[in-house]
Order: C-alpha cells, then sequence, then structure tokens
C-alpha cells in the first residue's frame, strides 16, 4: 500500500465515518431521550435511498404507500385514546398531526407520480416522504409500551427491522438501486485530491451537529429533549410530556437518516435489507461513546468508517467481521481508561 | 421421574401441582404416538430451542445480562460434535464431552474479557463474538464449510439408534424436563437468591458479599453449557448443520424467545420457543392459503404478531399464562430460633475496646474535599450517630466505612483489623453489616428469601448443590434463622408475602432483618427513619435499642435530630467534610459551634 492508496482510504473511511456519525447522532439522541435502541433505524436509510431511486426513474415509491397505512393506524390509535380519555375536543387536532401532516407529501407524492422533477426537488421529496416514517412508528409500536424494560424495547425493535425491511421487499423488490449521482469528481486541495461526495458528507455532517446543538441550547423543545434524557420522571414532573419529547426524537432522527440515505445512495449499492448493517455500524459507534455523549460518539463512529476503509483493503471479505471484532478492544481499552463504574438497570 | 423430583417438596396443596405435573407429562408422553413425522421434529425444535432459551431466561431475567451469543454457543456444540462424529468416527456421546468442554473454554474466554463491562457494553461485545464465531463456523471446511454439511449420524442411547424424530422427541423433553427442574431448583437455592440479589444492582449484591463478577461468569457458563447440548442435540437429530443455522439471526431469534416468553419466569423460556416455532409455522402455512407471496409476507406477519404481543404482555407470556398454573411450593419455615435476639461474634456491651476506628480519612475529587481529616471511634453494644448538614460528608463517609468507595488517605479498623479499602463484600464476613438508604430488597421475592439473602455469607451450598436440590438441611436451618430475625424486627405474620408489598417502613425493618440474619457484629445504617411516620420512627427506636442490648453495635447517619438525640450514645457532627464535635447527645446540644453551623451564627 503506497501513500496515494493509504490517502484514497483515509478518505473512504473519513467519509464513512462522518456517515456513521450522523447515524450515531440519530441513535444517541433516541436512545436517550426514550430509551430504545432504535435497531430498526438503519431500514430508514435504505427507504431514503429506495426512495430517491424510484423519483428518478418516475416511479411511484412504495413509501407512499407505508406512511399512508401508518398514519391511518396511527390515527385511529390517537382518535381511540381520546375518545376514551374523554377529550373529543382533541380529535381534530388529532386528525391534523397524525393524519393530514404525514399525508401530504405521500399525497404530493402521488400526484407527481411521473413528473420530471429537478434534483433538488426530487430529494426533497425524497424527505419529505421519509420523515413521517420514524414518529408514525414510535405513536404505534413504541409509545404503548414505553415503560417496559430497555431488552423489551430493544427486541421490539429488531422486530421491526424485518417488518420494515420485508415491506420495503414488497414494495422495492430483491434489486440492489444506486440512485444519480448528485455530485462527483473532485477538488484539488493543497495538492490533494479530496472527493467532492467527501466535502458534501462533511459538510452535512456539519450542518447537523450545529444545528443539533443549537436545538438543544436554544429552543424550548430541545430543553425539552435534554431534560427527558436526564431525568424522565423529573422532565414528567415539571410538565414536559414525555410521549412528545420521544416524537420530538424520532422526527430528528428520521430526518437525519432521510439526510444520510441521500447522501449515500450514489456510492454505495443498497438493497431492501441494507439498512441493518448501515444501522449497526452508526450503532457500534454510538456504543463506542458511551451511548450518552454526543462528541464521543463522533470519535466511535470515524474510528468505525477508518476500521472499515483499511479492512476493506487489506482483507474485504472479511471487512464486516472486522468492524465488529474491532469493537472488543476499544470497549476494553475504553472501560479500562474511563473506569466508569458498572452500573445495571435495575428491575422493580 | 417428575414427580419423583417434586415428592420432598410436599406442603399443602402440593398434590395438585404434582396432578397437574402428571397430566402434561402423559400428555408430552403421547405426542410422538398421536402426531405425524412433522409435527414432532416441530416439537423437538421447540424443546432444543427452550433449553437454548433458558439459560438466556436465567442469564437475563435473573442475572440482568443479555447475550446475543447464544446461538453462536450451540453453533460450537454442533461443531464440535458433527467433528468428532463425521471426521473422527467417535460416537455422538463423546462428541457432547468435547462440545461441552470446548463451549466451557470459549464461554470462559468471552466472558472473563467482557463481564467487567456493564450496560450496553456486554450486549454488543457478544455481538461481536457472535459474528466472530460465524466467521469460524463458515471457514471451518473440514465440516462443510458456509455449504453446510449433512448425514450427521443419530445419537445411540443403550445401542438404540434416536434416528427418528419420533425417537429423538423423548431424548429432547427429558433433557428439556430435567434443565426446567435444575433451573427451578436453582433459582430457589442460595445460589439463585445471590442471582436475584445481583438484579437489585451490584451495591446490594456486594454488601451480601456476593461477587458480582463471578456470579455473573458461571451464569455465562451454564448459558453457554445449555446452549451446546442444545446445539448437540440439533445437530444430531437434524442431522444437517450450516453456520445460517447459528449466525446473528439466530442469535437474535432466541433472545426474541426469551423476550416472548417472558424472562421473568423460567416457563417462559419454554412458552418463548413453543411461540415462535410454532408461530412460524402457522405463518407458512397461512400465507399461501391467503394468496400471498409467502418469503416476504412470513416476516412480516409474525413481526406485526409478535409486536401485537408484547404490547397486550409486556412482561411476556409467562405472567399471563402463569395465572393458569398451580402455585408453586413455598419453601419450609424451618424450626425457627429461640425468641429474641441472638448473636454469636457480639462483645459483652460496657467494653473498652474499640470496634471500628477511624483515623485521618480524607477523600478528594479533583480540588474537591468531600472528606477531611474525620476521626472516631466506635465502643461495642453502643449506637453511634453521624450527623450534619446537607453536604457534610455523611455520606461520603458512609461509603469509606462500607467499602463502596476508597478513601484517599487515613485508615478505618474494624474489629482490630484495618479494613481501609476492602472491597464492599469483603465487609459482611467480617461482622459488618449495611442497609440503604433507597431501600434495596428484592419485590418479587417473599420476606423470608429477602432475610435469606443477608445469611448468603454463613451458606455453603454451591450451584452444583443447589441445581441438585442436596441443599435441604441448610435450606431449612438458615430459613429458621431468617424467620427469627423477621420476629425479632417483627414482621413474621406472613413470612411468604412478597417484599414488594409492603410500605416504606416495613420495608427498612426487613433490611435491618436482612442484616440481622447475617449475625453482624455491627449494623450501619443510611439513615433509616427518613420517610417514616413518628409511629414508625418509635417502633425503629425501639429496635434498635434492642439490639443494641443484644450486642450489636449501630452507627447510623440521619438528619432526624429528634430521633437521634433520644437515641444515640455518642454523636459525630460533620460541616463541610471536617469533623465539627464529637459526644454525648447533651454535649452536642450545648456545644456553640454546632448550634452555630445549624441554627445559624448568631446564636
Amino acid at each position: 500500500m503506497d501513500f496515494q492508496i493509504a490517502l484514497i482510504l483515509f478518505q473512504d473511511g473519513i467519509t464513512s465515518g462522518a456517515i456513521y456519525t450522523m447515524l450515531a447522532l440519530g441513535f444517541v439522541l433516541i436512545f436517550t431521550t426514550t430509551r430504545i435502541i432504535f435497531a430498526s433505524y438503519g431500514d430508514l436509510i435504505a427507504y431514503a435511498a429506495l426512495t430517491l431511486h424510484a423519483l428518478q426513474n418516475g416511479r411511484l415509491p412504495g413509501t407512499v404507500f407505508l406512511v399512508a397505512v401508518l398514519a391511518i393506524v396511527a390515527t385511529l390509535a390517537e382518535v381511540y385514546r381520546l375518545a376514551r380519555a374523554g377529550a373529543p375536543r382533541r380529535i381534530p387536532g388529532a386528525l391534523v398531526r397524525w393524519l393530514a401532516l404525514p399525508l401530504a407529501p405521500a399525497l404530493l407524492g402521488f400526484l407527481l407520480q411521473g413528473t420530471d422533477l429537478p434534483a433538488p426537488a426530487e430529494m426533497a421529496l425524497t424527505v419529505l416522504l421519509v420523515l413521517p416514517i420514524a414518529p408514525l412508528l414510535y405513536r404505534i409500536v413504541f409509545q404503548p409500551i414505553a415503560t417496559a424494560s430497555t431488552l423489551t424495547l430493544l427486541i421490539v425493535a429488531l422486530v421491526l427491522h424485518y417488518v420494515i425491511s420485508g415491506l420495503a421487499l414488497m414494495f422495492f423488490g430483491p434489486e440492489g438501486v444506486r440512485t444519480a449521482a448528485f455530485i462527483r469528481g473532485s477538488v484539488n486541495i493543497l495538492g490533494f485530491h479530496i472527493q467532492a461526495q467527501l466535502i458534501a458528507v462533511l459538510a452535512a455532517a456539519a450542518v447537523l451537529s450545529v444545528g443539533l446543538a443549537l436545538f438543544f441550547m436554544k429552543t424550548i423543545p430541545g430543553k425539552a429533549l435534554r431534560a427527558t434524557a436526564y431525568n424522565r420522571d423529573g422532565a414528567r414532573l415539571v410538565g414536559i410530556s414525555t410521549d412528545r419529547a420521544g416524537g420530538i426524537a424520532f422526527i430528528l432522527g428520521g430526518f437525519i437518516a432521510a439526510i444520510v440515505g441521500i447522501l449515500i445512495g450514489s456510492s454505495v449499492t443498497i438493497y431492501y435489507d441494507s439498512g441493518l448493517m448501515i444501522g449497526l455500524k452508526g450503532f457500534v459507534g454510538a456504543v463506542l461513546g458511551g451511548f450518552v455523549s454526543y462528541s464521543m460518539a463522533a470519535i466511535g463512529s470515524i474510528l468505525v468508517g477508518l476500521t472499515e476503509a483499511y479492512a476493506s483493503f487489506f482483507a474485504s471479505a472479511f471487512k464486516e467481521i472486522i468492524v465488529f471484532l474491532a469493537i472488543i478492544p476499544i470497549v476494553l481499552v475504553r472501560v479500562f481508561l474511563s473506569r466508569t463504574p458498572v452500573e445495571e438497570e435495575e428491575e422493580h | 421421574m417428575a414427580h419423583d423430583l417434586h415428592a420432598n417438596s410436599a406442603a399443602g396443596g402440593a398434590w395438585k401441582r404434582n396432578a397437574a405435573i402428571c397430566v402434561v407429562a402423559a400428555a408430552l408422553l403421547a405426542v410422538p404416538a398421536l402426531l405425524g413425522s412433522f409435527a414432532v421434529s416441530l416439537f423437538n425444535l421447540v424443546g432444543i430451542y427452550a433449553i437454548t432459551t433458558l439459560g438466556l431466561t436465567l442469564l437475563t431475567g435473573s442475572g440482568g445480562v443479555t447475550s446475543f451469543a447464544q446461538a453462536a454457543f450451540m453453533g460450537v456444540g454442533a461443531y464440535t460434535s458433527t467433528y468428532f462424529s463425521l471426521r473422527l468416527g467417535l460416537d455422538p456421546w463423546l462428541g457432547l464431552l468435547a462440545a461441552l468442554a470446548l463451549t466451557g473454554l470459549c464461554a470462559a474466554i468471552m466472558g472473563a474479557v467482557t463481564l467487567h463491562l456493564g450496560g450496553h457494553y456486554l450486549p454488543i461485545t457478544t455481538l461481536a463474538w457472535a459474528v466472530a464465531l460465524f466467521m469460524v463456523f463458515g471457514n471451518l471446511t473440514a465440516v462443510g464449510g458456509h455449504s453446510g454439511i449433512g448425514d450427521i449420524p443419530p445419537i445411540t442411547v443403550f445401542g438404540f439408534a434416536l434416528d427418528r424424530p419420533h425417537k429423538a422427541f423423548y431424548l429432547v423433553w427429558g433433557v428439556l424436563i430435567l434443565t426446567l427442574f435444575g433451573a427451578a431448583n436453582l433459582l430457589s437455592s442460595r445460589q439463585g437468591r445471590a442471582i436475584s440479589a445481583l438484579r437489585g444492582g451490584a451495591a446490594l449484591a456486594e454488601s451480601l458479599g456476593i461477587n458480582a463478577f463471578r456470579l455473573r461468569l458461571v451464569l455465562f457458563l451454564l448459558a453457554a453449557e445449555l446452549a451446546c447440548v442444545a446445539g448437540w442435540m440439533f445437530a444430531h437429530t437434524q442431522s444437517f448443520i450450516s453456520p445460517t443455522s447459528f449466525d446473528l439471526n439466530q442469535g437474535m431469534q432466541i433472545l426474541l424467545m426469551s423476550v416472548l416468553g417472558g424472562v421473568g419466569n423460567i416457563l417462559g423460556a419454554l412458552a418463548g420457543a413453543a411461540a415462535v416455532t410454532f408461530g412460524k409455522n402457522a405463518i407458512q402455512d397461512l400465507v399461501p392459503m391467503l394468496g400471498l407471496n409467502a418469503g416476504t409476507f412470513e416476516i412480516v406477519i409474525f413481526g406485526i404478531a409478535f409486536i401485537l404481543i408484547i404490547h397486550k404482555a409486556p412482561k411476556g407470556l409467562s405472567p399471563v399464562l402463569g395465572r393458569f398454573l398451580p402455585a408453586a411450593p413455598r419453601p419450609p419455615l424451618g424450626k425457627g430460633g429461640a425468641d429474641g435476639l441472638h448473636f454469636t461474634r457480639t462483645a459483652a456491651p460496657g467494653g473498652t475496646e474499640v470496634l471500628l476506628q477511624v483515623k485521618n480519612l480524607q477523600k478528594r475529587y479533583g480540588g474537591l474535599v468531600a472528606v477531611d481529616d474525620v476521626s472516631f471511634e466506635v465502643r461495642p453494644a453502643t449506637i453511634h450517630a453521624i450527623i450534619g448538614p446537607n453536604g457534610a460528608g455523611k455520606s461520603t463517609t458512609f461509603d469509606l466505612i462500607s467499602g463502596m468507595q476508597a478513601p484517599t488517605s487515613g485508615t478505618v479498623h474494624f474489629n482490630g483489623r484495618q479494613i481501609t479499602g476492602t472491597p464492599a463484600r469483603g465487609l459482611i464476613a467480617r461482622g459488618l453489616s449495611r442497609t440503604f438508604q433507597h431501600v434495596r430488597i428484592r419485590p418479587n421475592h417473599s420476606l423470608l428469601e429477602n432475610v435469606m439473602m443477608g445469611a448468603h455469607w454463613r451458606m455453603r451450598t454451591g450451584f452444583a448443590a443447589g441445581i441438585l436440590r442436596l441443599d435441604r438441611k441448610e435450606e431449612r436451618a438458615f430459613a429458621g434463622i431468617a424467620h427469627a430475625a423477621l420476629r425479632d424486627v417483627g414482621l413474621d405474620a406472613d413470612p411468604h408475602a412478597k417484599a414488594g408489598n409492603l410500605a416504606l417502613g416495613p420495608q427498612r425493618l426487613l433490611e435491618i432483618a436482612r442484616a440481622l440474619a447475617s449475625d453482624p457484629r455491627m449494623v450501619i445504617l443510611d439513615e433509616p427513619a427518613a420517610g417514616l411516620r413518628a409511629q414508625e420512627k418509635q417502633a425503629l427506636a425501639a429496635l434498635l435499642r434492642r439490639m443494641r442490648e443484644a450486642g450489636v453495635t449501630i452507627l447510623l447517619i440521619e438528619h432526624d435530630m429528634d430521633f437521634v438525640m433520644g437515641l444515640a450514645d455518642r454523636i459525630v457532627v460533620l460541616e463541610f467534610g471536617r469533623l465539627l464535635a464529637t459526644g454525648t447527645p447533651d454535649e452536642i446540644r450545648s456545644n456553640e459551634r454546632v448550634q452555630a453551623a445549624y441554627l445559624g451564627e448568631d446564636v
């Protein structure tokens, strides 16, 4: 391996690392707010890439049907809950929030079927179509069991992955897709060829990180999320709806997943079930960051990306395995260095 | 056989339970006679997966540890035995021995490396191990590599080859029933209570003298060996194996079975394995009938069904099914000691020797000095209190004495021996027992079992003896001691009641009873009166006085001044981490510095 190849691999590694960083942000965001290790998170990325590909090829993405079904189920659940709680006046609001809002982009996608859209419009529509999936899943699947053990929540999220990717197989078929590249070539900076995609990914990661930081520091919903993450019961005592905080976390997580899906769709072939592996790597990054710290999660994710890039050069058949095996020494070093006390979730 | 195992647990209503067990056993015996080959092989799969899941139920539900590697351990069992029988031409039973040894070795190494890690680290490292073992199986070209290997010979029992599902059924379900009884025995034994204590947090387990790491390691080994046995039966009953039978997806499926069945009950393992295996099969039959594409829809429908079940039963199927099962037999109460408090290690009151000596104790957190140069002595059979305003360093001092934290400098001597920096679990055997400010009891266990946890260090039963139920004599003896301790604190009305149903006051008394069952020299109590009503405080004070009369030394941290002033023989006052005053309640009351600290400068 000469310096040139090492440099290219380094760029690849940083690109994947930045992607996994964004995913890790989503994982940590959702986990700290809701205690859910959202194992089906990667599927949203696959949906975003598959949706964009369908739009680019003038087909109606199956995402439209998924969102429609989820919106109807969520609306029924919400209306039933409000009717039983004796609050029928809040039903119109629920109809707007759970039916009209998620269905609007789906309807738009349905109407624009076959139209040749400019690339930015296709991407925007992709984001709008994928965005409602996560909060709708949260409402339907997780909110009713919000107090269950972390293990139960994790297993439900894993099962959800099989459901969501199974539906993706129905909607999009078994073929892998690559979206048309929106950015290609390389830029010469100080004599180094830097891939343009790397710059786009880094810019997206930077914008998302800064945006999230501002959201957490400056806005009331952001502060409510932090409060919920810090102490659920305490947050509830001061009037923060933990259900709503969970919903916001899932919306933000869904947004991140949609962006990531669009960013990687042109450089990685995405199959209906590619989400789990991609998501797992973001998850590994989050774990290496101790699952609570955003900055440590970013460092962990970059490590995962670099490991993967160099492993794919030296032993491409074992790429995935090397990434997972690298967990063990990294975790060990982390634990022995930090000496954090082992605290398990206590059973009540 | 099932009947025999339970015959000696005779208690009221036991015949009903035994009758139910006989009916189930008879129904199971009839399965191979009544059903076809395919249905029986499904039953065999249920049995095999139930054994694997049982390991996880023990590990997760009782020990609080989650693992993705259970299917991978099945693979170790299956591949080792296959190699022995196909490549070396040896009997599967020899293969089993080799498989058990190899699995034990793998699990011991994996456990030793990863079980120190808490929280999310452990599940993710088992995930990594599962992926790694899958890679190993795929590269074992001698036994088929990635494409798998067939023609694995059946197991023979006394020259009788179990070459058809009907024959293998008796082996699989025999092993399953034996392991279920073994697990039930284990959980109701000394080690079972230790496992449960572990679930209540490491602090509780360590305070009872339980080595949390070692206990987890044994559980991890036990789970791996169960998976190994299941994998061995899988290979020799299916006669074909490939790495995909033991991949990460399968590991997740085992986890799924344990959650669906419910990790709170060992029968959950059977319920989960049966629900998943039969449910998947039913969906496979159903989907084509509805005219749907089988491969795609199966997993979607199965997933939706799973989520709906968990919505209705978040703790899994076993609590729901448990309502239909006859009640478990109650453990014997034992003869019970004589009335009144009796301890073997306490000193006579009025002695001049020092039981606890704290010398120049200091604890720094970076620049913050939480405890600074604190020294005091506690004499036997006295009540000693540590008081002080919030942030005075009381709790840190408590942690330094009880071994929860190590001091930066200074020494603690107990009963003439230095205990500075001794881990918490080493103290109970030396006679130092503690209670917790936020009560740590096991809500789903009986009062009696909770108190018996305090006597853990005094008992001897190990894992093997617990599983084989060889611990009855010791259990009866210590049930008696625990019953006496319950009587001492006034909680003996129903020793078999669930501890979680008690109000806060009685829960604190239960913790004290647990400490008493440890045959203590000294009990240290962290804010025992917090949250108690006036009457409960009086009862608590009376109990502490009786303990003092019986020779137990008491050190307590308390906020409630009235409670302390009327009770303590000597008081230590801390402020800003420093010793402000020591003396009798009267001396403390008239101490101007104490008055200034508590009431403001101008008194």
